[in-house]
């Protein structure tokens, strides 16, 4: 963010903030744009379903109606089900699964625990990407013994990345009690190690410039400064990461259903829908299809929206 | 030189020390045991799974077991759990029915990505640029089972092939014109999804590489002498953006490895990933921790041997 004090860049940085020039470059980005509104939309989505199956129940995603098995999508609810298991208006606008389950309630409710998956294992990413990180690039050169923190750190975080990261994560899920928290943490706590390297990266640059050495001079405490005064300086290449994030971890979470390690019964997330509905691939294909097209769709909003956050971070590109 | 090897090998066998204690201790510090695999059991008594614990030392503190793993495997009198089996002959065997796949997956990402990545960084803002950037982002955000459950019903319907296992079942005494037909059929797909997530990833780490060369002087000087614009792309720019994509080999790998796990199950193919997948399952400690340090080795082999191409393609990384 400091490099477009230069040429051209140095006529907009009087009069626009760095956040403002961002902005302004993602709305340039289709394609990022999309994305952002896709996601938006599906944030709204996701608070609705998590109010109307959880705790004012309209749609209901557990009522099992073994007459209604594997109805087609906008079918008409059978006349010989009792009035309390209806769906809303008669009609099973997504179709009903094996077990005759109302798929877009389950949908609905699998929309908030997707989301919740990706936001909850990335934030936990970042939360131990940046204290690591931060602690390398700032703490770097105290030594430990023989060797120094930054070195004790890094090789750590290169250790993490040598291992095939989704085996990892098989493996802790597979042997710890499964349930949708072990998951996020598992998910989370595997994928810290690019955004420790990149918050390290800035750190280092950060610490020899002017304002840090100003602020160290003012004897403020070492917490202040590296929370304060150099951590929102280095959080945008982290916030692309955690976009992308969110995408990756949610495409984990259906991987690991697919294995039959994701998130269990009673909760419903696209990724099990969609692991359950491979089962039935040719006699109900809504069930593999309306799933599987829902995570491709959220999954590239994020995707869009990060790689085009990153161009538009980018200082190259900024100063064209 | 010879200095900066030895440094560089070093290096590395610490990062596998450090590997493995992470591994050892992970996967032994996880809840759920071999002695509990099958816990309703009424033929296991207590004093069977004491045997079991006593025969595999998992009443040994941590440290001792960790020495014996590594004492065992370095004798090759490591054992399975499961069954008994020494279990470096066993990775072999299922390594070696990997292999074909790993190296066919690499060949389609190294030589699909480059030329889509190029042409998309020559012709930048064109249709082609957009439409194979969306192309990539689409191909890492469906769901890897999903993907490859479409393409398997495709294929088969569309060409008459099985694609599931290594050959057809009771086809070893066909022709063998039919054979090899038949292996290269069972080949292709699976590595094909293997490769997806690769090319996808790469192509578009190469668009932004070329891009950054692309605009360098020289690039221009290049052009300015009036040379036609294959040879300023292949020859000039080119070799420059080639030099990063050496250190993407080694760490393509740890990807490659996880994505068998996915992959091999859907296409019931008896290679790694499956080997340990139901070591997994199994809480075969042994299988487990041997085939994560394998991949280790395998990745830091493959950073070690790009670290080393790096050095004799670019002197300036001696110096340093």
């Amino acid at each position: 963010m400091h490099a477009q004090d230069s040429s051209t860049g140095s006529l907009i940085a009087h009069t626009e903030s760095p956040w403002r020039l961002f902005w302004q470059l993602l709305q340039r980005d289709r394609l990022a744009m999309a994305g952002l509104g896709i996601l938006l939309a599906l944030a709204v989505v996701a608070l609705l379903g998590k109010a109307t199956t959880e705790w004012l129940v309209i749609f209901d995603p557990t009522t099992v109606r073994l007459v209604d098995k594997f109805r087609a999508p906008l079918s008409e609810a059978s006349a010989l089900l009792p009035d309390a298991d209806r769906p809303l208006t008669g009609v099973y606008l997504l179709g009903t699964d094996e077990l005759g389950r109302d798929v877009f309630a389950r949908m609905l409710q699998g929309s908030f625990v997707s989301m919740s998956i990706g936001f909850v294992a990335v934030g936990i990413s970042i939360a131990v990407g940046v204290v690591l990180g931060g602690i390398a690039g700032y703490y770097g050169e105290v030594r430990i013994g023989p060797v120094t923190v930054d070195t004790l750190i890094m090789r750590f975080t290169d250790a993490m990345l040598c291992i095939p990261i989704f085996f990892l994560i098989l493996v802790v899920v597979a042997l710890l009690p499964a349930s949708i928290y072990n998951i996020m943490i598992v998910i989370g706590l595997t994928r810290w190690m690019g955004i420790s390297r990149f918050v390290r990266a800035e750190f280092l640059s950060l610490r020899e410039q002017d304002f840090v050495l100003a602020a160290r001079a003012l004897g403020l405490p070492a917490y202040r400064i590296i929370f304060w005064h150099m951590m929102p300086n280095a959080m945008a290449p982290v916030l692309v990461t955690a976009t992308i994030g969110v995408a990756t971890a949610i495409l984990t979470e259906s991987a690991l259903s697919f294995l039959g390690f994701g998130v269990q019964p009673p909760f419903a997330t696209w990724g099990n829908i969609l692991a359950d509905g491979k089962n039935f691939i040719f006699d109900a294909p809504w069930l593999f299809f309306i799933p599987g097209f829902a995570i491709f769709v959220i999954v590239l909003a994020f995707n869009l929206l990060g790689e085009g956050m990153r161009e538009a971070l980018n200082p190259k590109l900024q100063r064209r | 030189m010879g200095q900066y090897l030895l440094r560089n090998l070093l290096q590395r066998l610490v990062l596998l020390v450090i590997v493995s204690f992470l591994v050892h201790a992970l996967v032994h510090l996880a809840p759920g045991e071999p002695a509990e695999v099958d816990p309703n059991n009424p033929r296991f008594k207590a004093e069977d799974v004491a045997k079991i614990r006593a025969a595999f030392h998992l009443d040994e503190p941590l440290h001792v077991q960790y020495a014996l793993w590594i004492r065992d495997l370095f004798n090759g009198e490591l054992k399975s759990f499961k069954d008994g089996q020494p279990v470096l002959p066993k990775i072999w065997e299922r390594f070696l029915n990997s292999l074909p796949l790993f190296i066919c997956a690499t060949l389609i990402i190294w030589t699909l990505s480059f030329p889509t990545g190029i042409h998309a960084a020559v012709r930048r803002g064109s249709t082609y640029d957009r439409s194979t950037t969306f192309i990539a982002y689409a191909l890492i955000s469906v769901p890897g089972f999903f993907l490859s459950y479409l393409v398997i019903l495709w294929v088969v319907n569309a060409f008459g092939v099985p694609v599931i296992g290594m050959h057809t079942f009771g086809s070893e005494h066909a022709s063998v014109w039919f054979r090899s037909m038949d292996n290269l059929w069972h080949l292709v797909v699976p590595s094909l999804m293997l490769a997806v997530a690769g090319v996808a990833i790469l192509s578009r780490y190469v668009r932004s590489q070329m891009l950054e060369v692309i605009g360098q002087d020289y690039v221009r000087t290049a052009r300015a002498k009036g040379l036609d614009a294959d040879s300023v792309i292949y020859s000039h720019a080119l070799r420059n953006a080639l030099l990063p994509f050496v250190t993407m080999f080694g760490l393509m790998l740890p990807e490659l490895i996880s994505g068998a796990v996915i992959i091999e199950q859907i296409f019931a193919w008896p290679g790694i990933g499956r080997l340990s997948f139901d070591a997994i399952l199994a809480r075969d400690y042994p299988v487990v921790l041997t085939v994560t340090l394998m991949a280790a080795v395998i990745t830091l082999a493959g950073t070690f041997l790009s670290d080393i191409l790096y050095a004799v393609v670019d002197p300036r990384i001696r110096l340093n």
